[in-house]
């Protein structure tokens, strides 16, 4: 206290003008003068290109309440009936029509998807985190080797192994959206692996030492200590993830039994390509469908997926 | 056993330091004396390492040994438990990766319908690839799709990144508008902007699937409208940490507003440019989704009896050989294509890599 008082009056009798004394408002007023000049030309071609880009979404949801014959002929008219556009307006017949379009419902593609989706990426935010630590901790020859695999992984393309993937998936039963995660889990463990070593490096080791002298064993220094600390780059990791499973359709459709489990890129795929002409407006209704989830879940995680973009980014 | 390291005395040091000949002495004596005493253990080892620091008497050594960092309070125990940190990681990644990494580098020396039945046939299938009009065709639009894809890409992402990171109303709505079409996936983005030039092609009596030039640039547009968020991002984080006295030294010295941009945020952000070219360049490459659900390939034509799609990008033309084609060499033809494109994908990458990281500026 004492000193904090001397360290006051030390610098009241300096007395040398800085930033800080000056009157903020002064300078807030300046930013906002600036702010207001260049912003707002900014902030209105900004605005345009928001519009732009928002647009093909918007367009979706119009057309999926069009009937059929209108979608391809009036695509950007709003499904409002006038004189020359009789019954343009569809209600939600589209989606009735989406749901049970074709020979698979698309309800199962939902359900399997998001099973794929969730199972997958805890698997591989678990299992890599684990694998991870124990790489940068333990440090061996072999450890060396399983690491500098993965970041070769990284690097190879999916048409490489697919048809020998597909068919290796295929002998080990690993075609149902319960054990697919498996094969998630092994392709796309190179990245994951390459984040959390990145991070477990940086952890100081003391921490984990401290708790090992304290009597922890290895699976509770993990779980209690490690674990904790790698949240953030969890969290990273898990939106890669989830955004690179949730829309991937090549993997799954080569290794899933197609005729019994569909993801929803899949359906979609099936819609337009196995059925030539189809209800344009129910194929509408059922794109707008599986954009919603992904919005709704972006506008949650907004935060969280932007971090772990650019953190995943500035580590790959 | 851990316990020894709370109550762990400091080692006296002196000995070593005053008389290095007389410890060096009693080294050996003690070395003679562990080897006999007792079989060679981890402890054994790291007792011989740390007889270097001269530790008197035996207890002394004992208490030293376990304040040998890492190796002895956490790598030892964690050991033992191998199969349940990384056993699982490793399994997996030798079913998804290894193994068929292997197996699909050993096929495409061979002749294949199915993987039980092959027989090796040496480099034909390499040359067959090569002799691919379609392949080679492909190729060629594939690169010039990377390039200008890569160059759209990376301007405009950049252009936003340095509006938005100027103090302007609402940066954040901005933000989450340009990067939400990273989140809507490959086919449903392709369908959903087949049916948005559809509307306005249609208007002119033709489609995206009939016309090549429309389906280049239409490709464009979508992989545009989806990465330019994402890149965006990244931009951002590299303005974000240029030092903002540099900014103001520039400032300071009168340097002009494209001065500045040239001089000081680019070199500065080179870090980033080089993350986002390397990723536009290679998705460029890899790009299959998109390609599949706008055109499909589309418009076909023939020529010399050569089917060919106009359309098609490396990786669609890989999978068509694998699953649309008929003849007896495709599948091995098209693992081989399959090898040379991950080949070729992997060098551009790293050649990329290695241009840009050497205009990084040391920090």
């Amino acid at each position: 206290m004492a000193k904090a008082k001397n360290d006051m009056e030390f610098s009241e009798a300096k007395k040398v003008i800085t930033v800080n004394d000056i009157d903020p408002n002064i300078l807030k007023d300046a930013q906002k003068k600036h702010r207001t000049k260049k912003g707002l030309v900014l902030t209105i071609i900004l605005s345009i290109i928001s519009l732009v880009y928002v647009f093909p979404v918007a367009a979706v949801l119009i057309n999926s309440f069009k009937t059929n014959t209108y979608v391809k002929t009036d695509t950007f008219r709003l499904p409002i009936n006038d004189a020359q556009h009789e019954n343009i307006w569809a209600g939600f017949n589209n989606f009735t029509k989406g749901m049970t379009f074709g020979d698979y419902p698309f309800i199962n593609s939902v359900i399997n998807s998001l099973i794929i989706t969730l199972i997958s990426a805890a698997l591989i935010v678990i299992c890599t985190s684990m694998a991870a630590w124990y790489i940068a901790r333990v440090n061996s020859i072999f450890c060396k080797i399983i690491y500098y695999l993965c970041v070769f992984s990284m690097v190879v393309t999916l048409q490489m192994v697919m048809y020998t993937l597909s068919k290796t998936a295929d002998t080990l039963k690993l075609n149902t959206p319960w054990t697919i995660p498996i094969v998630y889990l092994g392709f796309g463990a190179g990245l994951a692996i390459f984040m959390f070593v990145g991070f477990v490096k940086s952890i100081p080791i003391e921490i984990e030492e401290a708790a090992a002298i304290d009597g922890c064993g290895p699976v509770r220094t993990f779980f209690q200590v490690v674990f904790p600390m790698l949240r953030p780059t969890m969290i990273s990791v898990g939106i890669l993830e989830i955004m690179w499973i949730w829309n991937d359709y090549l993997l799954p459709y080569l290794v899933l039994d197609i005729n019994k489990y569909r993801t929803i890129p899949i359906h979609i795929q099936y819609l337009k390509g196995s059925y030539g002409q189809v209800d344009l407006g129910a194929t509408m209704a059922l794109l707008l469908l599986s954009i919603i989830p992904i919005i709704i879940f972006y506008l949650f995680c907004q935060k969280y997926i932007i971090k772990g973009v650019a953190a995943g980014a500035v580590k790959g | 056993m851990t316990n020894a390291n709370l109550n762990n005395n400091p080692v006296p040091e002196e000995s070593n330091a005053a008389a290095p000949e007389e410890s060096k002495a009693a080294e050996s004596e003690e070395s003679k004396a562990a080897e006999s005493q007792s079989e060679m253990t981890d402890d054994n080892i790291a007792e011989h390492f740390v007889k270097s620091t001269a530790a008197p008497s035996p207890v002394t050594r004992k208490r030293r040994l376990f304040n040998t960092g890492s190796t002895y309070t956490l790598r030892r125990p964690l050991r033992k438990w191998f199969w349940l940190f990384l056993l699982p990681v490793t399994s997996a990644f030798a079913i998804g990766f290894v193994w068929p990494f292997i197996q699909g580098i050993y096929l495409s020396f061979c002749k294949f319908k199915i993987v039980s039945k092959t027989t090796f046939v040496g480099v034909d299938n390499y040359g067959r690839a090569f002799s691919d009009q379609s392949f080679v065709r492909s190729f060629w639009y594939t690169a010039l799709f990377a390039v200008v894809s890569l160059i759209i890409i990376n301007v405009l992402a950049f252009a936003v990144a340095l509006a938005l990171t100027q103090s302007i109303r609402g940066s954040n709505i901005f933000r989450t508008v340009f990067f939400m079409p990273n989140l809507i996936g490959g086919i449903v983005l392709g369908y959903l902007w087949s049916m948005i030039f559809d509307g306005i092609l249609s208007q002119f009596g033709t489609s995206i699937i009939q016309n090549e030039t429309w389906g280049f640039w239409g490709l464009i547009i979508v992989v545009s409208w989806q990465q330019i968020g994402y890149m965006m991002i990244i931009y951002i984080a590299g303005l974000n940490a240029i030092p903002e006295d540099m900014l103001e030294a520039a400032k300071i010295d009168g340097a002009n507003y494209f001065q500045t941009l040239f001089r000081v945020i680019i070199p500065n952000v080179m870090p980033s440019i080089t993350i986002c070219t390397f990723l536009s360049l290679t998705n460029g490459f890899k790009l299959f989704d998109q390609n599949l659900a706008l055109t499909g390939g589309l418009p076909i034509t023939t020529e010399n009896g050569v089917a060919i799609k106009h359309t098609e990008l490396l990786a669609l033309n890989i999978y068509n050989t694998f699953y649309n084609n008929n003849s007896s060499f495709a599948r091995g033809t098209a693992q081989a294509k399959a090898v040379m494109f991950f080949i070729l994908v992997a060098a551009l990458g790293l050649i990329q890599l290695g241009i840009t990281r050497k205009k990084e500026v040391q920090q």
